[in-house]
């Protein structure tokens, strides 16, 4: 069964769809977001944002803390390389998300829950793909039995 | 109000506030998918929620005072406003509360716009669960607002320009004229960066000497302009508002000359992308960059002549070292205006040059179209090349120089142009500059330009408050557009310094003392330097300048007690978000 296929047989059992929590950042990847929406571009309404000023300032803590309470999956829209605060904030936020994966793993998660790419201000249609696929990965996750 | 009501001295508890939400329908870009009275229904009665309406527009001015009104009549102490993105409004409805008493931080805008009615039109029901859960996760925020004061720091009345190019120059006369001292610092013994090398240039046939000749004069006629040549910034110490400078004037001199300013304008600038040798056949004798071609025609006054043979025909090459898969990935913008006016050039010194243009696209944008269509008419020819197969230079057994190109407008028909010069239009490159980077702690982008916060709306600022960045040092730009950056910076300066004190934005990061052990971890994670060993009640402590930090974050996942939270951002909000989005099934 392809991924797309399990979101919608997911779906169809559940009546409900994967809740994606997603963390984004003001100045790079927020407005990415905003410009998916400007074009109309559809994604499931199972995804919500927190928008903070800088990748590297998420906690491992929250990840874990979001999926442990009900969210399917975290999806972090990273500044990657654009980050106008910190040289090294891609080294850090792959920290953060092996740091919440380990969590994860210790709660008896999948690790597979987090998920990381970098978005930047106009990634409209980058961004709205990579949830749809981290949305049917995660159905698929869900239709596998997985916790 | 008893004592066991209250969190912190003074403060209400979260269930005590007094919120007054509004959920707009932004004319129907909302309304015609989220049903927004469902919205108002379901968050009305949520702890904390005093008044709840729906609003055609939110941000109309009546709107604007209705919700004063309501601030007044109910006594409200925190604002949630569900509308469009953040980025639109935010400064709008800060101001809405605080000119009806309340702290502008204790206002939250709830984006259902953007990220919920126009991305869900497909699936209205999703769109108002969702607009639910999120106004929720907003009032729930709102809920853990404290306010905040905005620190307020004396600002010194001077300025620093890095750079003494067109655009340092002409920023520098702007900032003495809106009343300002200013610092100019140039590396180089000579001020005028590319553009005083320059004869002719476009688009009003100026020459570039003659433009720095005059800017240079107008910088010596005033006295508020001090100019240092042959000179280098060589540190910065304090903080925004007040930075100290050390200037070190010839490499020579041992003793540093420090300046005090509030804000520092980095003008340095660009260089030119130099082939490797062998790159279009670069190194062989006749193939030249469009800098040395310039200089060449600069230099003539009759028809051209190269390393003393006469050029009757010219092949120029366009996009080197630009739009490079892996490599410079951007377009220089400046080079094919300066080679449509090169040919131009060349037509008036020589009408019997034949010149033949191999490009990839032509990016003459704006008025620069008409120079294109001019050499056109003065005879210069334009092929497209394929973009995989780009045109090879070569100089046969006979000494002739050829250029072989594939013209994709006929078909990709082959064809070999013998020329008497090759010039490889030469796209632009970012200046090496590590030690000013590292000691202003400027941002560089993937691309190796120094980025600003946002290209759109804070042009020429950088995270690092009162530094600021304009021209070719921000990416490719032609002097039109570096001078206007140029200028931006001044008003910029003005905004911060003119008014003899400036805000700092107080959602910086703060450690809770009591919690900290000061295993020193935050220290090394803050590459501002904002975090220093304190003593607070006897223990030795981190503590965080207010003023130095930048309100990233980068500390807060690092402390392994986690006692520092970023203000507006704090672990206990984003959990409350967290918790809250869930009490809302999103179907
Ligand atoms: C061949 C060619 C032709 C062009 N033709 C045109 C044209 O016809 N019309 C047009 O509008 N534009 C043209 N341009 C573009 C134009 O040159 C640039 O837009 C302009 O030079 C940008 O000015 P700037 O002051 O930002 O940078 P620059 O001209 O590069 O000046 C930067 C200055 O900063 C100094 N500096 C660098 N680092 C430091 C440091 N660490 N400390 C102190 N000083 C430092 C440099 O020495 C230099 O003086 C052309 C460019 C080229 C290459
Ligand atoms: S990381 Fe945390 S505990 Fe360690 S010094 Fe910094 S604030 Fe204190
Ligand atoms: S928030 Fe950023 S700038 Fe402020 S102290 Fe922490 S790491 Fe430094």
């Amino acid at each position: 069964m392809s991924a797309v296929a399990a979101a919608e047989v997911h779906e169809k059992h559940t009546g409900s769809v994967p809740r994606i929590l997603v963390f984004s950042t003001n100045n790079i990847s927020d407005p990415g977001i905003d410009l998916a929406g400007s074009q109309h571009m559809h994604y499931s309404p199972g995804v919500e944002v927190i928008s903070l000023p800088c990748t590297s300032g998420i906690k491992p803590s929250w990840i874990a803390h979001a999926i442990d309470q009900g969210f399917d999956g975290v999806f972090i829209a990273s500044d990657g390389d654009e980050c106008a605060y910190l040289p090294d904030c891609a080294k850090r936020a792959a920290r953060i998300v092996s740091e919440a994966q380990a969590q994860l793993t210790e709660l008896g998660h999948d690790p597979q829950r987090v998920k990381m790419a970098a978005i930047c201000s106009v990634c409209a249609e980058p961004f709205t793909r990579q949830v749809q696929q981290f949305s049917a990965t995660l159905a698929a996750l869900q239709a596998a039995g997985a916790k | 109000m008893n004592s066991e009501e209250t969190t912190v001295a003074g403060q209400l508890s979260p269930e005590q506030r007094r919120i007054g939400v509004y959920v707009c329908h932004c004319g129907g870009n909302i309304s015609d998918y989220v049903d927004v009275q469902r919205v108002v229904d379901a968050i009305k009665d949520e702890p904390g929620v005093i008044v709840a309406r729906d609003t055609i527009f939110a941000c109309a001015d009546a709107t604007q005072e209705n919700m004063e009104e309501d601030i007044h009549q109910y006594g409200l102490d925190g604002l949630v406003v569900a509308s469009c993105s953040p980025k639109l409004h935010t400064v709008t409805f800060r101001g809405v509360a605080k000119r009806a008493g309340i702290n502008p931080y204790q206002y939250t805008q709830v984006n259902i716009r953007e990220q919920d009615s126009w991305t869900h039109g497909d699936n209205p029901e999703g769109a108002t669960h969702k607009a639910i859960s999120l106004v929720k996760a907003g009032i729930a925020r709102t809920r853990l607002t404290t306010p905040l004061e905005p620190l307020v720091v004396e600002t010194t009345q001077k300025a620093l320009v890095v750079g003494g190019g067109i655009t340092g120059l002409r920023a520098a006369i702007g900032l003495a004229d809106v009343g300002l001292e200013v610092f100019l610092v140039e590396k180089e013994q000579e001020l005028g960066g590319w553009v005083g090398r320059f004869g002719t240039m476009y688009p009003h046939d100026r020459r570039g000497s003659e433009l720095i000749a005059g800017l240079v004069g107008e910088v010596r006629r005033r006295s508020s302009i001090t100019v240092f040549t042959n000179a280098e910034l060589m540190a910065k110490s304090g903080s925004f508002g007040n930075y100290v400078a050390a200037i070190r004037v010839n490499s020579d001199l041992p003793e540093l000359i420090h300046v005090e300013v509030g804000s520092i304008v980095v003008a340095t600038g660009f260089d030119t992308y130099q082939p490797e040798a062998g790159e279009y056949g670069y190194g062989i004798d006749g193939v030249v960059t469009l800098p040395e071609f310039k200089a060449l025609i600069d230099a003539s006054s009759g028809p051209l002549v190269h390393h003393g043979r006469p050029v009757k025909t010219i092949a120029y090459i366009y996009c080197v070292g630009s739009r490079q898969p892996g490599a410079n990935e951007y377009c220089s913008r400046y080079c094919c205006a300066a080679t449509a006016h090169a040919a131009l050039q060349v037509s008036g010194l020589d009408r019997g040059v034949h010149q033949y243009h191999l490009y990839r696209d032509i990016r003459t944008y704006g008025k620069y179209e008409l120079m294109y269509t001019d050499s056109r008419k003065n005879g210069s020819v334009y092929m497209k090349f394929p973009e995989d197969t780009p045109p090879s230079v070569a100089r046969t057994d006979g000494g002739q120089l050829t250029v072989t190109t594939h013209d994709t407008l006929t078909g990709g028909e082959e064809l070999t142009i013998p020329a008497d010069l090759v010039v490889l239009v030469t796209g632009m490159v970012p200046r090496k500059n590590e030690e000013l980077m590292g000691l202003l702690k400027l941002p560089v982008g993937t691309d190796g330009f120094f980025n600003e916060i946002h290209p759109k709306l804070r042009p020429v600022e950088t995270v690092v408050d009162g530094v600021l960045i304009a021209g070719a040092c921000q990416g490719p730009k032609n002097s039109t557009e570096s001078v206007a950056a140029g200028l931006a910076a001044v008003t910029q300066s003005a905004a911060i310094l003119k008014k003899g004190f400036a805000e700092l934005d107080p959602q910086v990061a703060e450690v809770n003392a009591a919690a900290c052990t000061w295993c020193e971890k935050c220290i090394d994670a803050c590459p501002y330097s904002a975090i220093e060993k304190a003593e607070v009640a006897g223990r030795t402590v981190a503590a965080i300048s207010p003023s130095t930090c930048k309100g990233c974050g980068g500390c807060v996942p690092v402390c392994p007690e986690d006692a520092i939270d970023l203000r507006g951002y704090t672990d206990a909000q984003i959990r409350a978000v967290i918790d809250t989005m869930l009490e809302e099934p999103v179907a």
